[in-house]
């Protein structure tokens, strides 16, 4: 079976965030990066159906130049060759476009399937899977626990809301986009960073696959929002401001 | 110039979620002048139909066909793309459940544009209304409106206000779509819920719930203890349940338990909106957390921003002096 994995680089989860002086996207001067984790989560999928099955996991990322650092990782862990969407910095900030990329890019591929996490942890529209499946004309199922492979199918499990869950089947090829946390994740072990550095990468510039760069959307602005909410906050030495708090909840809330 | 609201229904009931869109929906419609209509998609819609229309749009399109009886994301997408492409809104907007991820970004796709996904406010503007989404988890937000002739909008659970039932009951149009069984290449099964779960921490007093910041398994010794000086129920958000620290059954959130104790301690939870809906019924609720920028601070009463580990074991003691 031919998976191809659709990953994102991403701020670096606890990254201190700051606004760069545009106000349009992060002063990335002083931020490290890492896989986006839904998206860490659809490869260990994938590397776990290509043990089971056999065939190919192939890796797709959209990003400037730095993302090579999180192909690589992927790689590592044991993705056999990747294909780089290269954009300029900042350019990128729409699924929309994001999913015609990297369709482009893995249309003459011809994967049976395609994973990709629920949504991304930076701007988290979670639509690029689903639009890359209209984009492909290929069928598609959101936010999966569970996947089981047939001959010519895939019947997986979804999440629904509230406690529910379901089971689809489809027929390939088709794009799933994978719920976080469905398996442990596995680590690259030194042979598998030895490997990869002779893996294949092929770079492909998005300026250069035919498709309008033009974002769907206006962006404004971004900003730190405002606190609505009047909460006490007490910093400083922890004995301190845990007097406080206990002070606070005995004779302010009255829940002690 | 309309607005168009797209309700959910699942098994002939309506996700309530679809009258906070409304409100959105409602937002716009003043805001501009222009009239507000309610989709709703299924089969045998009659009685759902009636309980839309009390809330007083300009009118009700129901599509309806039985190929929609079961949901799947090709036939919703075909169904409504019909009925869009008729009465041609200029802003279509639904509430941000996990069915509209699975087909509204296909629908918006249709007509090229981008479904502005997860929407927790709209601000008016002079030619176009402006949505506010979250970024980073809620860390930062971003004020983006459409670049064509049409918007789709989907809105964040708990960011606007159930709409209430107008005095006035809206007409109601049946709305004919084609549709062809051999676009429909998903077969889902029957919806189903796993075992029945034996921890209820809707009715917990206290609940202490644990998350990312405790790092290890062997941490979570520091906060069983102090929710047992508390004699709080333990909880967690979903990574913790996900490495299977603590049981499924023990988690908060969207795909958990919906809690509201009187008293909600977060210790190194940064507050996804996905925890934030399942304690923000919660009466009094401390943070705890060392990036004095995370959500769960503004869903907090009180906040420490300091390491949970001088901090938890500051708070017991505290605990302790009061106890005794």
């Amino acid at each position: 079976m031919k998976i191809a994995v659709s990953i994102k680089q991403v701020p670096a989860r606890d990254s201190a965030l700051r606004v760069d002086p545009g106000g349009k996207w992060l002063d990335e001067s002083d931020l490290a990066y890492e896989m986006n984790e839904p998206d860490a989560y659809a490869l260990e999928e994938a590397l776990q159906l290509k043990e089971k099955l056999g065939g190919e996991v192939l890796v797709l990322c959209a990003g400037t130049e730095r993302a090579q650092q999180t192909i690589r990782e992927a790689l590592a862990k044991g993705a056999d060759r990747a294909i780089h969407v290269e954009t300029q910095p900042g350019a990128l900030f729409d699924p929309l476009v994001t999913a015609r990329l990297l369709a482009k890019a893995v249309e003459s591929e011809q994967p049976d399937l395609i994973l990709t996490g629920l949504q991304s942890d930076d701007a988290g529209y979670g639509e690029t899977g689903v639009l890359m499946a209209d984009v492909l004309g290929y069928a598609h199922a959101t936010i999966v626990m569970e996947v089981e492979a047939q001959a010519g199918s895939v019947r997986v499990k979804r999440e629904l809301e509230d406690g529910w869950f379901q089971h689809v089947s489809l027929p390939l090829p088709a794009v799933l986009t994978i719920q976080s946390g469905i398996k442990k994740l596995r680590y690259a072990t030194l042979m598998g960073i030895k490997k990869a550095r002779t893996k294949e990468i092929k770079s492909l510039k998005a300026d250069q696959l035919g498709i309008d760069l033009r974002p769907a959307l206006l962006l404004d602005r971004i900003y730190t929002p405002e606190r609505v909410k009047q909460s006490q906050i007490f910093s400083g030495d922890a004995q301190t401001a845990a007097h406080q708090l206990v002070e606070k909840l005995r004779f302010e809330a009255r829940v002690l | 110039m309309s607005v168009m609201v797209v309700f959910e229904q699942r098994s002939g009931e309506l996700n309530r979620v679809s009258y906070e869109a409304l409100t959105a929906g409602q937002k716009i419609s003043q805001a501009y002048g222009v009239p507000l209509f309610i989709a709703l998609a299924g089969a045998k819609l009659d009685a759902l139909a009636q309980q839309a229309a009390s809330h007083g749009a300009e009118k009700i399109f129901l599509v309806e066909h039985d190929l929609l009886e079961i949901y799947t994301p090709e036939a919703y997408t075909a169904g409504l793309e019909q009925l869009i492409r008729s009465v041609q809104p200029k802003v279509v907007i639904f509430p941000h459940t996990y069915q509209v991820r699975d087909y509204a970004p296909k629908l918006a796709a249709h007509f090229s544009t981008l479904l502005i996904s997860d929407v927790i406010d709209i601000k008016k503007d002079s030619d176009s209304p402006v949505f506010v989404r979250q970024l980073f988890q809620g860390k930062l937000h971003a004020d983006v409106r459409p670049s064509g002739e049409i918007a789709f909008v989907s809105v964040q659970a708990g960011a606007f206000r159930t709409a209430e039932p107008a005095g006035r009951s809206a007409p109601v149009e049946k709305f004919a779509v084609q549709l062809n069984p051999n676009q429909i290449r998903s077969k889902p099964e029957k919806p189903f819920r796993e075992a029945q779960r034996s921890v209820d921490l809707s009715a917990a007093e206290r609940i202490v719930a644990v998350g990312r910041g405790i790092k290890e398994r062997e941490n979570l010794r520091v906060v069983e203890e102090l929710a047992a000086a508390l004699h709080a129920e333990l909880a967690a958000s979903r990574p913790i349940c996900d490495n299977g620290w603590l049981p499924m059954e023990r988690q908060i959130g969207s795909s958990g338990q919906t809690v509201a104790p009187k008293l909600y301690v977060a210790v190194g939870i940064s507050g996804a909106i996905q925890h934030l809906v399942g304690m923000k019924g919660s009466k009094t609720v401390v943070a705890i957390n060392k990036d004095e920028s995370a959500p769960i601070f503004e869903a907090a009463d009180y906040g420490i921003v300091g390491d949970l580990f001088e901090v938890v074991p500051a708070l017991i003691k505290e605990i302790q002096k009061t106890n005794n």
